[in-house]
């Protein structure tokens, strides 16, 4: 068994099979029905939650997360030891207030902070699914959702938020269960993958790939992790969830700890520095199987294609008020692509109000703490908290 | 530009005496129908409408802060404006389409005016008169581009770039084939003119309110 030496080198997957958060087990009996055409079953989802259900189950808010993102919203995070990915967002007196709402916060199918993904044991081989996962959409992740708000025996969800790939998470929710959405909140994200997005996700799949030891997905039984090849890959992506402009600012052409350029392939300058400094934390705690998995699921993401080819269609006749909110410095999931998440909604006559945030954080400024993002959402839930009639937070005060 | 954004609004806002075209707007619009206010502000027109009239009421608002305001009272409010994000709506989305003191601030006054007639069964439209007696005296007599209390912009740094008398308003209602329902001129002081003759209203009345439809 080389296995478990490998699996304690990365930390991170100690989480494949024994997350620190609450798990809901599905039977092979309740498979999931995937896009591909296929079931998964049996089925773990690892989730977290956050405040309490109300009596009458009107207060639920499902957090949905990004690309990279995991269960871990509003706590420490096991791994990194890092506040949660969105707790200028989710907490006491935030605008997804803890003391007021009931906050639900799974791992996506196909992630690796335990729920099933391709580091997960496939019990039919005994060993991990690697490849053998069936591609996991967008839908696919929304439906697994469905069936934990199920298993916690909510009808309705007061809300659905999320950013990025979250976002699209949200949009599924809302063209999938439109009754069981009262509120949304799809945040820097578009509905459907363009071919520049689909451009960078394949150099990073390629990267993870082409690292020898990535061993056509077999690396863990062969006691191997591809590091490098995800390491770049992290590189990458990283500096399309950045604008230009905060990269000028923060790096700038700034010498790494000294005064000359050494004339070699050293990280002489700081952007260099602090972009291997994020390939080499990620592969700390991501899987490279599971970012092939989240990557493609976003690739496949075209919400229009399932209804006729029109946005429009996909919302039709929904209830659901919606905050669809974009950053003017996201070059990754750009202000345009909100506008026609915006015009579909028009089109079909929902209940919309879209702000466009004025930043140069990029695309990361959903996850910062954006002073006008958080106003919005704060002001945004507040009013579908009244008119859900969700009794305001006690404060504690009991 | 969020700044400079502000200051538009904020110099547009000081050419509209306490808004008293907004009660006379709202009194043209029929109770439980669907609204949509371009160029909402803090959401002032829409709440009214909500609150008193039951109006399923919508909003495109330009600056943040008006966005803001608008959201967290519960309005649905699009960023965005009058000239590029009104071909975006479908065909008789909506009962009515408001433009209060925004025409002479679009780009394209006659084709906003045009989308408001598509998206909407009827338009409510109020603006600046350029033809009160006041403004002519200053151009006729100071030789100068003319600022009063409610129009205190310079020239070279005003956001009103298509200023009209109301003929003129009139005579493109004409032009793009629609039908005035009801009209109304305010005094500077935003009360009604007793009388309706059209000169009158054009050298009198400070602003003009009209309700429009599409002819067929």
């Amino acid at each position: 068994m080389q296995l478990v030496p490998v699996l304690s080198k990365a930390a991170g997957l100690r989480e494949v099979d024994a997350p620190q958060s609450l798990v809901a087990h599905f039977g092979a009996d309740t498979p999931l029905k995937m896009d591909a055409g296929v079931s998964l079953g049996p089925l773990t989802i690892a989730y977290q939650t956050y405040g309490e259900l109300n009596a009458g189950k009107s207060n639920a808010i499902l957090v949905c997360h990004a690309l990279t993102g995991d269960q871990h919203v509003a706590n420490q995070h096991p791994i990194t030891g890092k506040p949660g990915w969105w707790h200028n967002m989710v907490g006491p007196n935030r605008p997804i207030d803890t003391n007021r709402y009931f906050v639900i916060a799974p791992n996506v199918v196909g992630g690796c902070m335990g729920t099933t993904g391709p580091a997960s044991l496939n019990p039919a081989t005994g060993r991990p699914y690697g490849l053998d996962l069936p591609i996991v959409t967008i839908k696919d992740m929304v439906f697994a959702q469905a069936m934990l708000i199920d298993r916690l025996g909510i009808d309705m969800l007061f809300c659905v938020a999320g950013g990025s790939m979250g976002g699209m998470q949200v949009l599924q929710w809302v063209a999938s269960f439109p009754d069981r959405v009262f509120a949304a909140m799809p945040i820097a994200t578009a509905a459907r993958h363009s071919s520049q997005n689909i451009a960078f996700h394949e150099v990073g799949r390629q990267a993870v790939m082409a690292d020898p030891d990535w061993r056509q997905g077999r690396y863990l039984e062969e006691g191997v992790i591809p590091t490098k090849g995800l390491a770049v890959a992290r590189m990458a992506a990283h500096i399309t969830y950045l604008s230009d402009g905060v990269l000028q600012s923060k790096f700038g052409r700034k010498l790494q700890d000294r005064s000359a350029p050494t004339f070699s392939f050293d990280a002489d300058f700081q952007i260099e520095n602090y972009l291997r400094q994020q390939g080499t934390s990620f592969v700390d705690r991501f899987d490279a199987n599971s970012y092939l998995y989240v990557t493609r699921a976003c690739d496949y993401f075209d919400l229009a294609a399932d209804y006729g080819g029109s946005l429009a269609f996909a919302f039709k006749g929904a209830k659901t008020r919606f905050c669809v909110v974009s950053f003017n410095s996201d070059w990754l999931y750009p202000t345009q692509a909100s506008r026609a998440i915006v015009h579909a909604l028009n089109a079909g006559g929902a209940s919309v109000s879209f702000v466009d945030i004025e930043t140069d954080r990029g695309h990361d400024a959903f996850l910062l703490d954006t002073p006008e993002f958080i106003a919005t959402s704060r002001g945004f839930l507040n009013a579908a908290a009244q008119a859900r009639g969700i009794a305001p937070a006690n404060n504690g005060a009991i | 530009m969020a700044a400079k954004t502000e200051v538009i609004k904020a110099k547009r806002a000081r050419a509209i005496p306490a808004r008293v075209d907004l009660l006379l707007v709202a009194d043209m619009v029929e109770a439980k129908s669907r609204v949509l206010d371009v160029g909402c502000g803090d959401g002032t027109l829409l709440r009214l409408l909500a609150e008193e009239k039951g109006v399923d009421a919508r909003g495109i608002e330009l600056s943040q802060r008006g966005v803001n305001d608008c959201v967290a009272k519960g309005l649905s409010v699009i960023q965005g404006d009058a000239d590029t994000d009104l071909a975006d709506y479908p065909d008789n989305a909506f009962d009515y389409v408001i433009l209060s003191q925004t025409l002479q601030a679009t780009r394209q006054p006659r084709t906003v005016l045009e989308h408001m007639l598509r998206i909407g069964r009827h338009a409510i439209v109020s603006f600046p008169n350029f033809g009160h007696w006041r403004i002519r005296l200053q151009v006729a007599f100071g030789g100068r581009m003319p600022m009063t209390p409610n129009l205190s912009c310079s020239w070279y740094d005003t956001p009103n770039i298509h200023f009209c008398t109301i003929q003129d308003f009139v005579a493109l209602v004409r032009v793009i084939d629609a039908r005035i329902e009801r009209g109304v001129a305010l005094d500077r002081f935003g009360a009604p003119l007793a009388y309706s003759e059209p000169w009158i209203w054009n050298l009198f009345g400070e602003q003009g309110v009209f309700r429009l439809t599409r002819k067929r």
